[in-house]
């Protein structure tokens, strides 16, 4: 070890728990945005937060960037390692500290698996309410590190609105503590300002988690509509009647193929666009919100309406929808997942401008996305073996998020800005917002070691600009392979 | 009395931030102790009105100097509202002093309080330039979250020109039961219970002076009956007349239950902390309001429990239990009970209000 990294670093963890081969390190080049490959020194995997700490300080001293990882999830590119520092893998801290089901809190640790959350809450009629996609296998760290959302923000929120406490320890190496217990609070929002931080301030070794009682009755309906237009159609005559559904999805007819051949799922036969609606509640109230429901869509031109009767049938339903992204892998080698977000009422606007500029560069678009918040998720697929298709892809990808902000939008709903729309935070913040932004970030990270690459254009780390050996390996302090 | 300056436009405020040394953000002035220091008054009432609301979005947009009863009624003409109770409404409290206060009212139990509705807001910083952070849409993960940041801020970091939040649409009906309790470990097992049930209730709040466990069921009018019933068929009580019921919830979010002459203070609690605290403020001859579930006592604090060493051997117990207080108005300390020093907390400061135009969390 003491050969490739500085010999305090090194010492932090036995060496077989340093992987520094590069069959082992191939494994942590990329996360789920695979178009961006980066081979890190080495990979680190503590199993406790005091050895979180003393690498965090460790590699503070040595002036060694770090990146933490839980399952690699990211559609930013928010864990890509750095070439001349290490991986902190963090899903050996899998532990669940504490459920208090009085307060209806958890306490967990940052490589916890989203669904295990709810799993151990349910005994107490609790679950743990965001639900990113990959909720089966990102973890929670990775979720309050990029505020992760789900399909039911609408109702629920995202990450943030969920962490009421956390114990960090910041780039600097110093260990804080804020929030704690109580739903309420006094004096700044710490949780909030950390929450969405993708990385740059720290790791959260400890996360307080609120859980939510488990709604009694939950009904979920699908409807197949002949157009996007007519599924988008169809949300704002849900919003408009005063409902508050727990969710609002459309997927689109390329992802609904894709969902037909990776998961058999089964749409009504005619469709171009399927919107999935959920409301949960006291069995009293959702009848009534039911009924409700059935009469807007009745009244909508759905060509098939299809409401799950039972759990078997809603698992149904969200498993088509949740395994789109991946299904789409189907239909095509590579793909970008967009993440951004429009006024809701120019849903149907921005999708017409979507596959207009889909046409124009001959690109094919599948859409999968969030109808009640707003959030889109083009799909853009393509083949990387052709010369050229993933810069093309980009270009596309690009004028999306332009739409989205010329449109009052975002250009992240959920993914957050990682590498991947980095160049595009000066086109939705100005440059006053971006210096105040990376002023604080200087507060938590002064030496910018902290996932350094990430959310700020042009590599605010002097990794990532520099070209050639690393000052550790000019100083014969670091070697590699 | 400090000096006043109030700026009529976005660039007065900016303009005024730039060229006087020492600046205090205020609204109405309805939580005074918030703003009590000597630095001179930057009035922000003069910036009022909503710029933007389109019910379809789900969202608003309002300059800080905006009554948030204004937002409330323009609200409550489409149908929705602010899910949160928003307190002090009546009295005038603004927008702004919504946000740098961080108060939330009962109904915060069910969907959450003032952080979990901030999308967006405009401040001006320390060095008077005027930022836009968070979005305008109900979803954005885009940069840091100062918009939350600021929720409970107390003007000390810097000033909020301008905030956009997401709304919901009002549920049709409400019911306000009062459950009898005898105790307070009896009011804090049925709230455990009805935390953990099917009845999703909006607010669950234990009125001073004994006054019983009020719990408030919302939805659509042909399902609440039903859900009343079975609720007092597990819990003995009665339903309040709709007239009966607002007067309560009144008086708990504009605080007019609070005696004449005592400060009043917020502190945010959890369930293991709520008994032991409880004893130590009734000991003082204080008065208590728990709120949203027992997650925050709203406290009227009498003059003799401020006396002498009476509010430091308070400060103690607070400390010990890890609880920390805000006052909101009356002579106490801002922050008291545990408040740990941190050079994070000056090292932002610093990033957002590099010359210390504003005051700092110490007073």
């Amino acid at each position: 070890m003491g050969n490739i990294l500085p010999h305090r670093l090194a010492g932090v963890l036995p060496p077989e728990r340093w992987l520094t081969r590069p069959v082992e390190l191939a494994a942590y080049e990329s996360d789920a945005l695979t178009a961006f490959r980066t081979r890190p020194v080495a990979v680190a995997v503590p199993e406790t937060t005091d050895e979180v700490i003393a690498l965090v300080r460790a590699c503070h001293e040595a002036r060694i960037p770090f990146v933490a990882r839980g399952s690699g999830t990211s559609l930013s590119g928010g864990s890509l390692p750095v070439s001349d520092g290490i991986v902190i893998t963090l899903n050996r801290l899998n532990r669940i500290l504490r459920i208090d089901p009085a307060q209806r809190i958890a306490v967990v640790e940052p490589g916890v698996i989203n669904t295990q959350v709810s799993v151990a809450a349910a005994a107490h009629g609790l679950y743990y309410a965001p639900d990113p996609s990959s909720q089966t296998i990102c973890t929670i760290g990775g979720n309050v590190a990029f505020n992760s959302g789900g399909a039911h923000c609408l109702k629920t929120g995202m990450t943030a609105n969920h962490v009421l406490g956390l114990k960090v320890v910041l780039a600097t190496g110093e260990v804080v503590s804020w929030g704690g217990d109580s739903r309420e609070r006094v004096g700044p929002d710490w949780c909030g300002l950390f929450t969405g931080n993708e990385g740059l301030f720290g790791i959260a070794l400890e996360i307080t988690l609120q859980l939510l009682p488990k709604a009694e009755a939950v009904h979920t309906v699908l409807a197949g509509y002949r157009s996007l237009e007519a599924a988008g159609n169809a949300v704002a005559a849900v919003i408009g009647s005063g409902l508050l559904p727990a969710a609002m999805e459309i997927m689109d007819a390329l992802a609904l193929e894709a969902a037909r051949a990776a998961v058999h799922a089964d749409y009504p036969p005619g469709c171009e666009a399927v919107l999935i609606v959920e409301l949960e509640g006291p069995r009293e109230t959702v009848a009534v919100e039911r009924a409700r429901l059935d009469q807007i869509l009745a009244s909508s031109s759905a060509v098939g309406i299809r409401p799950a009767r039972d759990a078997v049938e809603r698992l149904a339903i969200w498993k088509g929808r949740k395994s789109a992204f991946s299904a789409v892998g189907r239909l095509s080698p590579d793909y970008i997942v967009q993440d951004g977000v429009v006024p809701r009422q120019r849903l149907g606007e921005a999708l017409r401008r979507i596959d207009m500029m889909g046409r124009e560069a001959g690109i094919r678009v599948a859409n999968v996305f969030h109808a009640g918040d707003g959030n889109l998720h083009p799909l853009i697929l393509f083949d990387g073996r052709q010369p050229g298709a993933l810069e093309r892809a980009e270009v596309l990808a690009g004028r999306i998020l332009r739409m989205c902000l010329e449109m009052g939008g975002s250009i992240t709903g959920e993914h957050g800005i990682g590498v991947e729309k980095s160049a595009f935070l000066p086109e939705m913040f100005g440059t006053d917002e971006i210096e105040v932004m990376r002023r604080i970030r200087a507060a938590f990270d002064p030496l910018e070691i902290s996932n350094p690459g990430k959310m700020f254009p042009d590599g605010t780390a002097p990794s990532l600009q520099h070209r050639g050996p690393h000052p550790l390996e000019r100083a014969g302090l670091l070697s590699r392979e | 009395m400090s000096a006043v300056v109030q700026p009529g436009s976005l660039g007065a405020l900016t303009e005024a931030v730039r060229s006087v040394p020492r600046l205090h953000p205020t609204g109405a002035g309805t939580k005074p102790r918030l703003v009590a220091t000597d630095a001179t008054r930057l009035d922000l009432t003069g910036l009022s009105g909503i710029l933007e609301y389109d019910p379809g979005e789900f969202t608003f947009t309002a300059l800080a100097g905006t009554p948030v009863r204004e937002v409330v009624a323009a609200l409550a003409e489409k149908g929705q509202y602010l899910p949160f109770d928003p307190v002090q409404v009546e009295v005038g409290s603004t927008i702004g002093g919504l946000i740098a206060s961080g108060i939330s009212g009962p109904g915060r139990l069910r969907y959450g309080g003032v952080r979990d509705f901030i999308l967006g807001v405009r401040m001006v910083d320390g060095s008077g330039r005027l930022l836009r952070f968070g979005g305008k849409v109900v979803k954005n993960a885009a940069g840091f979250d100062v918009p939350k940041f600021l929720v409970g801020s107390l003007g000390r970091f810097g000033v909020i020109a301008e905030a956009t939040f997401k709304v919901f649409p009002r549920p049709e009906a409400r019911r306000t039961l009062r459950l009898s309790v005898p105790s307070l470990s009896a009011a804090l097992e049925v709230a455990d219970v009805l935390g953990r049930s099917r009845f999703d209730p909006e607010a669950i709040d234990l009125l001073p002076d004994d006054g019983g466990l009020l719990v408030r069921l919302a939805g659509p009018e042909a399902a609440l009956e039903a859900l009343a019933a079975d609720l007092l068929q597990r819990h003995p009580g009665e339903r309040l007349p709709e007239a009966m019921a607002s007067g309560h919830w009144h008086r708990l979010s504009e605080f007019t239950w609070r005696s004449a002459g005592d400060a009043l203070c917020k502190i945010p609690c959890h369930r293991a902390g709520v008994v032991p605290l409880d004893r130590a403020l009734r000991e003082t001859g204080a008065r208590v309001h728990w709120s949203a579930g027992f997650n925050v006592a709203f406290v009227s604090l009498p003059s003799p429990a401020r006396d002498g060493g009476a509010l430091e051997h308070l400060s103690g117990r607070l400390t010990e239990w890890g609880l920390t207080a805000l006052t909101l108005d009356g002579q106490a300390p801002l922050l008291w009970g545990a408040r740990p020093e941190r050079r994070i907390e000056r090292a932002v400061k610093h990033a957002l209000d590099p010359d210390d135009r504003f005051p700092g969390l110490s007073t």
